[in-house]
């Protein structure tokens, strides 16, 4: 039977064939492993080594605090707290979607706040960054944070971060200047300007915080750690520690700024102030009222809040009057039109013109306010007592002469009508009346007449439809008072280390200087001088027994429609040769030298260090 | 070996320990040694407290082995073959115990647990579908070009290989049938049938995964369909099947041409899966890179290398017919295993012989390797009793 077994089969060539094919096959499959194994190893490993890396590694982002904000002084106007943060990080968080609700339901019990808004925001955030934490709640008391560590197993995945919280010590003091923060947009993070900046992350949103944002945000350290297959920390690779943002140096000083905020709001509970350096453009304060406490802003702002400060009914406490208000100026305008009347060639410093008391132009009559009338005189007395005939007369003139826009282009060139390129964001351009503006309204059916001769008339004394605003004003007083120059004020002076040393100064663009004849600046200076100080200068008894000499131009704004007129003054200082200029409104304070003057004084006062100055009460009937 | 010694008798002991192939020997010790090595490594945090849970194991699974291989070394093969029913029937004895008292794993019932280990019987099974087609094929020689014969002997095969794939385990079922056709092709069974072979095999697979589904019936488990057909598309699904596939892939590519050593966090952080069982291939690539890849394949290659030498030198056809199994279950092993690492080849989960930890594996293949150092010992005993001195 067992024919084969007993004897060895010669290997046949048929086996042989065959056992070749065998190791053939062996062959190539081993030469196939051996050139993918290549491929893989040696032509493809770095690719494969990275997806590794990133297999292994998550990073954890550490919050960098902002820069400092200081004063001129190098006062703290803004800094850091330290607050607790409630957050909730992934990898700890129960996998199943009705125990994560049920966690967010007790956890909201603990902090406040609606269950289904936390829910809403914690996944949110784990969305966009998988394996950073997400924050519940901000701003945590140290008490509901022990209730919570106390209580670890109810609470999984629940931790306690510290964190950096933006602080203004000042509160209202200075609120406009220094803007707010907030978590940034899904539009920023597109934007070149908001590079480095991870979602979640505040960052300026107005103001200065807005302005300066890339010197004070700093940068976010980050840990790296290695985790495992199922997403356990297994070791901190590395940190980069975060680095604070840039200390900002501004303008401003303190003692200035929180007097304009407090003559501000010892009116009629809205209006605006402008301290400027009038060679450089320095803005040494700059307020608003009403005001708000920006500190409401470095949590997330409540949307209550949020509204009744954006109410105007209230004041709109978040806009910036300073720089967004649209007003007529009143007689302030008059050092415009001065101006353009010296420059146009209507008249000189000594050409005398006559009034009356009231200039009548087709048919409408301009009055002088309170009846007044003063003779003939030229322009340092015209300035002196606001007569408002003698303006009148070269407003007529001018909207004959020429191309009729010698007003309008004098308003241009010292900054009326066009941003003033100050470093805040929101700033408004305003209006210039102009006859081709009206006319194209007219045109659409806007208004309800062509312009006019009346309406130049008006604009000479800055009133009908001029909108401009304190700032627009200091820029155009301070041009007169420092040889031509038409400034971009500053607040930003340099950005510094955390021990004050600097790192860059912030330099504003070089100033236009305007060709205006010194001896027409001289003239308008001793008009405004006159005002502030002759017999029957519309702002002398404001400023009687006041130490530095004063030189300035009160405004009385009509706003129609039965409101209260606005109230304005503009200051230069010390005359005759002006470091300062201070405009001051108030939207609702009556005559200039009523309201506004006053405030100025207080002002000046605290700016040139005048100790025990009571003030005046405003007397002035005219301007 | 001494054809002219004087005293033949005198030789025997020591002869017949000599008579063994020493390469074949080498790759086998050297094999099973870089198995407990990778084990080691791969596994050192597996369980908390005891680091070498699997290496102690995997180390005296190969101790075991070394020792079964000797001895089955000593003995002649050539008698076994008047066992074939019996074996024949031990095996389906053993694969259908299974299903009664197997214990589960992961959804498939494969192993009979025996205390110190758990015993796969599919992997025994190997071996002795080996000794007993053999012997099948041996009666049936002179009517090998009958298409009844095949078909015959096919069936012999495929009857343990569905019983092991409704386990499920598709891939040591394919081993079976890897192995009846090598016996086959050895033994010499015409081109026409393995053409028709093919034919039938490539309409049942079509069947399985095409039609079946189509119309309802479900051979395959989806998710074994879905493994079996990830590595044609692994990024389609990086969560789930393709997870194994994509893991890896990235720890053999980064291993790089020299490896990671320490630094392999692919094995030691878990991302790759079963990394001491199927993915064992990874975790040498990862950690010595593409030179220790390509020195463990060619002790591969030399372990192939020396069963086909072995398989031309056997003193009977029965020797023939065992080599050409046992080759084929090691060629198709290695290659189906390597290649599934690599993303060549489906996700099948067969064993790479001696390096995968698992003892019935570890011990079947050495056992396995004595037969081969059997056949190599008997064929040198005859030569040399024959005066011959082929001292191949």
């Amino acid at each position: 039977m067992y024919l084969d077994s007993d004897r060895r089969p010669t290997l046949t060539p048929q086996l042989a064939v065959r056992v070749a094919i065998i190791g053939g096959i062996a062959l190539v499959a081993f030469a196939v492993v051996f050139f993918r194994l290549w491929y893989l190893q040696v032509l493809s490993s770095d690719k494969y080594r990275a997806e590794a890396n990133n297999n292994r590694t998550r990073e954890i982002k550490v919050q960098a605090p902002r820069g400092e904000i200081v004063d001129r002084e190098g006062r703290k106007l803004v800094d850091n707290s330290i607050g607790l943060a409630v957050k909730v990080s992934p990898d700890r968080l129960p996998e199943s979607r009705a125990e994560r609700r049920e966690l967010y339901t007790r956890l909201s019990r603990v902090l406040g706040g609606d269950p289904m808004r936390m829910e809403r925001s914690i996944e949110r955030q784990l969305k966009a960054l998988p394996f950073s934490s997400a924050t519940a709640k901000q701003g945590v008391p140290l008490d509901v944070v022990s209730f919570l560590l106390e209580r670890q197993e109810d609470f999984p995945g629940v931790t306690v971060e510290q964190e950096f919280l933006r602080r203004y010590p000042y509160h209202e003091t200075g609120a406009h200047l220094f803007g707010t923060v907030g978590e940034v947009t899904r539009e920023q993070l597109e934007d070149e300007r908001y590079r480095g900046v991870d979602m979640g992350d505040r960052v300026g949103q107005s103001g200065i915080e807005y302005q300066y944002d890339r010197f004070l945000r700093g940068e976010n350290g980050a840990t790296r750690v290695q985790v495992d297959a199922m997403g356990n920390l297994t070791e901190t690779l590395d940190r980069d520690r975060p680095k604070q943002g840039s200390q900002l140096r501004l303008s401003i000083d303190l003692d200035v700024q929180r007097a304009g905020q407090q003559a501000l709001a010892g009116g009629t509970g809205r209006g605006a102030f402008v301290v400027m350096d009038v060679n450089n453009g320095e803005v040494r304060a700059l307020g608003s009222h009403p005001s708000f406490d920006p500190n409401l802003f470095t949590k997330v702002i409540r949307k209550s809040d949020y509204e009744r400060l954006s109410d105007p009914d209230l004041g709109a406490p978040l806009s910036n009057r300073a720089i967004q208000g649209a007003y007529p100026t009143g007689s302030t305008f008059k050092l415009i039109t001065a101006t353009a009347a010296l420059e146009g060639g209507l008249i000189t410093p000594d050409t005398f013109l006559f009034d009356g008391g009231s200039l009548t132009v087709g048919g409408v009559t301009f009055k002088n306010a309170g009846d007044a009338a003063y003779g003939t005189l030229a322009l340092r007395q015209a300035l002196t007592v606001s007569s408002d005939v003698f303006f009148y007369r070269l407003g007529l003139e001018a909207n004959g002469a020429g191309d009729g826009l010698v007003l309008q282009t004098w308003a241009k060139r010292l900054g009326m009508g066009r941003k003033t390129g100050i470093d805040l964001p929101g700033e408004l351009a305003g209006l210039i009346p102009t006859p081709r503006w009206r006319n194209a309204l007219y045109r659409k059916k806007q208004t309800d007449r062509p312009w006019s001769a009346g309406d130049n008339i008006n604009l000479s004394v800055g009133q009908g439809d001029l909108q401009a605003n304190p700032l627009q004003l200091a820029v155009a007083y301070a041009a007169i008072a420092n040889g031509g120059k038409v400034l971009s004020p500053r607040i930003g002076q340099r950005i510094e280390d955390a021990g004050g040393r600097a790192l860059q100064e912030l330099k504003a663009p070089a100033a236009p200087r305007l060709p205006i004849d010194g001896a027409y600046r001289q003239a308008i200076m001793e008009g405004l001088r006159g005002a502030a100080s002759a017999p029957g200068g519309t702002s002398t008894d404001v400023f009687a027994g006041f130490p530095i000499p004063i030189a300035g131009k009160t405004g009385t704004a009509e706003k129609g429609l039965g409101r209260a007129d606005q109230s304005w003054y503009v200051a230069l200082a010390p005359y005759p040769s002006p470091k300062y200029v201070v405009a001051v409104t108030d939207e609702a304070g009556g005559f200039g030298a009523e309201t506004a003057a006053p405030m100025a004084r207080t002002i000046l006062a605290e700016l040139f260090g005048v100790t025990g100055d009571e003030g005046s009460e405003g007397g002035g009937v005219s301007d | 070996m001494q054809a002219n010694s004087p005293v033949q008798g005198f030789h025997e002991p020591r002869t017949r320990i000599l008579r063994i192939d020493p390469l074949l020997l080498l790759a086998s010790i050297a094999l099973a040694a870089c198995g407990v090595y990778l084990v080691g490594t791969a596994t050192q945090d597996d369980i908390p407290g005891s680091e070498y849970y699997y290496v102690y194991r995997q180390a005296a699974y190969a101790g075991v082995g070394l020792v079964l291989m000797l001895l089955l070394s000593r003995f002649d093969y050539s008698r076994v073959r008047e066992w074939k029913a019996g074996l024949y029937t031990l095996m389906i004895g053993a694969i259908l115990l299974v299903y009664v008292v197997g214990v589960s794993a992961r959804g498939s019932k494969r192993a009979i647990e025996l205390g110190f280990l758990n015993f796969q019987s599919s992997e025994l099974g190997k071996l002795l579908l080996i000794l007993a087609l053999g012997a099948f094929v041996l009666d049936r020689m002179r009517r090998l070009d009958e298409t009844e014969t095949t078909s015959r002997l096919m069936l012999l095969a495929l009857v343990p290989a569905m019983l092991v794939i409704a386990q499920p385990d598709l891939g040591s079922g394919l081993v079976y049938i890897a192995i009846a056709l090598a016996i086959l092709f050895v033994a010499g069974t015409k081109w026409t049938h393995f053409a028709a072979l093919g034919v039938l095999g490539a309409a049942a697979v079509a069947l399985v995964l095409v039609v079946a589904p189509a119309v309802g019936v479900e051979v395959l488990k989806p998710y074994q369909v879905d493994r079996l057909t990830a590595f044609l598309h692994p990024t389609d699904n990086p969560r789930e099947q393709g997870y194994q596939i994509n893991q890896s892939l990235t720890a053999v590519g980064s291993g790089g041409k020299t490896g990671r050593g320490d630094e392999a966090t692919q094995t030691r952080l878990d991302f790759l899966p079963e990394h001491h069982t199927d993915f064992i291939f990874s975790v040498l690539g990862e950690e010595f890179g593409f030179v220790g890849a390509a020195l463990v394949l060619s002790l591969f290659a030399l372990l192939i290398w020396r069963s086909l030498r072995i398989l031309t030198m056997s003193k009977n056809l029965y020797g023939a017919l065992i080599a050409g199994g046992i080759t084929a279950m090691l060629m198709f092993q290695i290659f189906v295993n390597v290649g599934m690492t690599i993303g060549i080849m489906p996700i099948t989960g067969v064993p790479l012989p001696l390096l995968s930890y698992g003892g019935s594996s570890v011990l079947v293949t050495f056992m396995a390797l004595g037969l081969l150092q059997s056949i190599h010992a008997q064929a040198r005993e005859v030569a040399a009793a024959k005066g011959l001195n082929r001292d191949l």
